[in-house]
């Protein structure tokens, strides 16, 4: 599968370049555990665990912007966004092998802020766990889309969470339900909201990377 | 394999060139001329189809044919030469990657420093790897922005030799110092 080589040459790109600079990951991380540091100090004791839950979702969003705006750096300050739209591989693998790594990133900053997480406020369930697997593809897709767009633009660092803030708050509402509500509702709102902006940025990716 | 008629580039209502027209066959080498300013990188990246013309017909080879050097490199600063030709090789599909890469590196003298970021290196070394990534792919059409900057007498020798040899593809150059290329024109292109 061409398709497919590609994707995994890109991406394997993006993640030695991580390993090179140690910039993306260690910022991403430092800012989660601060932001849950601060939450807990922030929030009163004896507060409900839907309080706690919000501010986890909230700092999920925040540090996956942080990893976001960084997300095509390497293409913006030296061009190189040019030289990937010229090979002859389908453009759509630049979007994806770029979200499978922000995925990859954020799946790092997860596994270290979800049990920092529980040793400062409350126990997760599965279903919060689920549904941040869920959030994490539908952020990464939205915002690799617009941080392509913010390469393409003039406007650049402003952008982005220009277009990616309003674009997750369905993302934060359907996080939060998930985890203060019972029955699949929100997971199965959570996965609908990946599965159309999975669809959407997959195909429109094509015309924001190149120049009008 | 490049027709252009009418072609013309505006930003906003600024003109930045108009009614262009281009012909260029295999072998064919057209020399782009001008001023700083005057639009020579603007129509470069139009043949390269990295910018849509304003108004008018433009005939290209498909997109993995052709080749173009801006004034960056368009190398992964961070990654090694051999890492950044890795990746460009699998991405237009080089047949025998490994001894292709290997024998570009060994050309711009850049065999002994394949595996150092490239971050670390001159511009001049730079350029050299920028040469080599354009080549890489044997592109159809080969579209160079100024390749002599910052290049020493060995690597310009480098660049002439190649741009001498033009058997199944044609060349578009731009540069301040038409001099060196002038022999090889069979197009030119004078903005003012
Ligand atoms: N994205 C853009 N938006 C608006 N104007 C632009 C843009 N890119 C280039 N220009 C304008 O187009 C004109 C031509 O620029 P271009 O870079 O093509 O010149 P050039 O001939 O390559 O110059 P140089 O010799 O300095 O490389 C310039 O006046 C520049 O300001
Ligand atoms: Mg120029």
């Amino acid at each position: 599968m061409r398709y497919l080589s590609d994707v995994a040459a890109l991406a394997r790109k993006d993640l030695l370049l991580e390993l090179r600079a140690k910039e993306t990951i260690p910022a991403m991380l430092l800012f989660v555990l601060s932001a849950l540091t601060i939450f807990h100090f922030a929030i009163p004791r004896g507060s409900s665990d839907v309080a706690a839950l919000g501010l986890l979702w909230v700092a999920i969003v925040f540090t996956s912007l942080l990893g976001l705006t960084r997300a095509f750096v390497p293409e913006r300050e030296q061009g190189l966004m040019d030289a990937l739209i010229m090979a002859p591989c389908d453009r759509s693998t630049i979007w994806l092998a770029k979200t499978l790594s922000v995925i990859a990133f954020l799946g790092v900053a997860e596994v270290v802020a979800l049990p920092a997480f529980t040793l400062f406020f409350s126990g997760l369930n599965l279903k919060t766990v689920a549904a941040v697997v869920l959030a994490d593809i539908g952020i990464a897709s939205v915002g690799t889309l617009t941080g392509a767009m913010a390469v393409a633009g003039n406007a650049r660092e402003l952008i982005q969470p220009l277009l990616f803030l309003p674009l997750s708050i369905p993302v934060i509402v359907g996080g939060i339900g998930a985890s203060a509500t019972a029955g699949p509702k929100f997971l199965l709102f959570l996965a609908l909201y990946d599965a159309v902006f999975v669809l959407l940025s997959w195909a429109a990716f094509d015309f924001v990377a190149a120049e009008a | 394999m490049v027709s252009a008629r009418n072609l013309s580039k505006r930003y906003d209502t600024r003109r930045i060139f108009d009614k262009v027209d281009i012909d260029l066959d295999e072998g064919g080498f057209l020399l782009v001329t001008g001023p700083n300013g005057a639009g020579k990188t603007t129509l470069l990246r139009v043949l390269a189809g990295l910018a849509a013309p304003t108004s008018g017909e433009l005939v290209l080879p498909v997109r993995g044919e052709i080749g173009y050097l801006g004034h960056e490199p368009l190398v992964y600063k961070q990654l090694t030469p051999r890492e950044n030709l890795t990746l460009f090789g699998r991405l237009y599909r080089v047949p025998d990657r490994e001894q292709r890469i290997k024998a570009l590196l060994e050309r711009f003298a850049l065999w002994d420093v394949r595996d150092k970021a490239v971050a670390t290196f001159s511009r001049g070394m730079q350029q050299r790897l920028g040469l080599g990534r354009v080549l890489l792919h044997e592109p159809k059409l080969l579209i160079l922005d100024e390749p002599f900057n910052a290049l020493d007498t060995a690597g310009a020798a480098l660049l002439d030799e190649e741009l001498a040899t033009r058997s199944r593809r044609a060349v578009v150059v731009a540069t301040h110092d038409p001099g060196r290329v002038e022999g090889l024109a069979t197009e030119r292109l004078a903005f003012t």
